[in-house]
């Protein structure tokens, strides 16, 4: 259980921090994308006997470079659902191989409170620092194309590499926090937290250091839930997530009767509006 | 030429009455989500479509537990959730993919409570993988007039609003100059997403669906620029690979590893897939497309 929470706090840091750049991005659909495709990773591992998470890392980078390549050649969005369907097609093809019985699937999917093993602490916290290593290296290049990508391009920031780059950190991400969450949900947690802390300042360390605390929340409240009712953690998990941005709407419609005071991000929304 | 037609089409396909029920609620909804699909693909909503794909996991899983078709439940859940998807959606793409990511999360965690009291408290054990992936070889006959219907209604809607349609999808602005309710065409083009989400579910499974949605639109875009066209080339590409799907995978009962069929999901998909990446190929018809460049529009200098 005490790895549980360990593992599970690392992942909500991570996805904090993670999360805040895909609201940012508006790359929503990607983040959605990734995990549910990387199950099929995970259902692969099982079929020929690796670890789960060297399965879910494979099909995530795999599914983030093929994004990169498809969206290269066409429409963003057609890009992005092209390429999880082609992994979940896959997956449905491993999962009739298999002889994992539906439970195990299913808390793939949906996530699990004791699917956590001691063994899997390390690898899950190297994981979680490379991510934030990643983020922090390139965090003014990615604040930059994230916020106003023109200005980036002036300044010599390669759209495409930043891109790539916050794929593959979304990629890694995704699988450390997989086999906690399950595929179908990580990505509540991804953007639920940060788009309320968005909502709530727009000081971007500000809102990054709101939207950790609101994912290590909502995972230690998921997981104490869970472990109460033995509900899947993806059920809590879905909706605090909506909890969370439902009341980060309702702070900014509050705020917005009275005076408003634009931060730099939100003058960069509007500047994306008119764009 | 009788032994060759036998070594592709496996003894006992067009006798067995499954495929039969397959062909049809198959067929039925590939033309639907192809024809509705151009429409999303048009209008940058892909994702929309995916995310009530994903959250008729919650009605599928919800109709297991009440025992009924699972037909009803992912037309009700992906029509409900089109509906709040409108209300707290924002025009804008960026807040919409928000919004729309939020009231995924939430439905699919909803989804996945039922399908544990599906796994628990009822004794339908192959629930989880039947609602995301589908069986199309289970499919109940009885639901086939309701498939039609449905297919109908979703078709019927394009078609009523097809010019209004093209035209807020081409430029929101001009729709509005032009005296079209952009906001009504939109809810009423995302109800007709959720019917053909619901069929394709019913068929490919409920997170597979895009593939019929996304797929054979993204191929027939490629392919030519009048939206007739491009309605009649996505519809036909998909019936296609829903068809050879069926085939192979009736087929594929004798493949490894032995006495034990490949899914029918997985080879619609690859189908899917395949045609796409041929139409890439081709370069005929890459200029002057309607709807080239929305989602990759370069920022105002």
């Amino acid at each position: 259980m005490t790895d549980t929470w360990v593992v599970a706090t690392i992942v909500a840091v991570v996805a904090g921090v993670v999360g805040f750049f895909v609201v940012l991005r508006g790359s929503a659909f990607v983040a959605d994308a990734l995990p549910t495709g990387a199950f099929a990773g995970a259902a692969g591992a099982s079929l020929i006997g690796v670890s789960t998470l060297v399965g879910l890392g494979a099909f995530a980078l795999l599914g983030a470079l093929g994004i990169g390549w498809l969206g290269r050649r066409s429409r963003h969005d057609v890009a992005v659902a092209l390429a999880l369907v082609a992994m979940l097609g896959l997956g449905a093809l491993f999962l009739s191989f298999s002889v994992e019985y539906a439970p195990e699937i299913y808390s793939l999917l949906f996530g699990e409170v004791l699917g956590i093993s001691v063994n899997e602490v390390a690898p899950v916290a190297v994981l979680g620092a490379a991510c934030i290593a990643a983020v922090l290296v390139t965090y003014r290049p990615l604040m930059l194309s994230s916020v106003m990508p023109e200005l980036g391009e002036v300044r010599g920031v390669r759209a495409h590499r930043i891109e790539m780059c916050f794929l593959v950190v979304l990629a890694l991400a995704t699988s450390m926090a997989l086999p906690v969450v399950g595929a179908l949900l990580i990505f509540s947690l991804m953007i639920g937290p940060p788009a309320a802390a968005r909502s709530v300042t727009d000081r971007p360390l500000l809102a990054m250091g709101l939207s950790v605390v609101l994912a290590v929340v909502t995972v230690w409240a998921a997981i104490a839930a869970s472990y109460e009712t033995n509900w899947p953690v993806g059920f809590f998990v879905g909706a605090i997530g909506a909890a969370c941005y439902a009341a980060g709407r309702g702070w900014a419609a509050l705020r917005r009767t009275q005076t408003p005071q634009p931060g730099p991000l939100a003058s960069a929304r509007a500047r994306r509006v008119s764009a | 030429m009788n032994r060759v037609l036998t070594a592709i089409v496996e003894p006992g396909f067009f006798g067995s009455a499954p495929v039969h029920v397959a062909l049809l609620a198959g067929g039925v909804a590939a033309v639907v989500s192809g024809v509705v699909g151009t429409f999303m693909v048009m209008r940058g909503q892909s994702y929309a479509g995916h995310a009530l794909a994903d959250i008729s996991v919650t009605g599928g899983s919800g109709s297991f537990l009440i025992g009924i078709s699972p037909l009803w439940g992912f037309a009700g859940t992906s029509v409900a959730a089109a509906g709040i998807m409108d209300l707290i959606g924002v025009r804008r793409p960026r807040g919409r993919d928000l919004a729309t990511g939020i009231v995924r999360g939430a439905g699919l965690g909803l989804g996945a409570l039922f399908l544990y009291w599906d796994t628990t408290h009822t004794s339908t054990t192959g629930a989880t993988v039947t609602i995301l992936f589908g069986s199309m070889f289970t499919i109940d006959s009885s639901v086939i007039p309701v498939v039609a219907a449905f297919g109908l209604a979703a078709v019927g809607i394009v078609a009523a609003l097809y010019r209004p349609l093209l035209l807020s999808s081409a430029s929101s602005d001009l729709a509005v100059v032009r005296g079209v309710r952009v906001r009504t065409t939109g809810a009423l083009c995302l109800v007709a997403i959720a019917l053909a989400v619901s069929l394709s579910a019913l068929t490919i499974g409920a997170v597979l669906s895009t593939a019929l949605l996304v797929g054979p639109a993204a191929t027939a875009l490629r392919l030519t620029a009048r939206p007739a066209l491009v309605m009649l080339w996505s519809a036909l590409t998909g019936l296609a690979a829903t068809w050879l799907g069926i085939l192979l995978a009736f087929d594929s009962y004798y493949w490894p590893p032995e006495r034990q069929g490949w899914p029918v999901s997985f080879f619609v998909v690859a189908l899917v897939l395949i045609f796409y990446l041929l139409a890439q190929a081709c370069p005929a018809g890459r200029a002057g497309k309607p709807g080239r460049g929305v989602g990759r529009c370069s920022p105002r200098s």
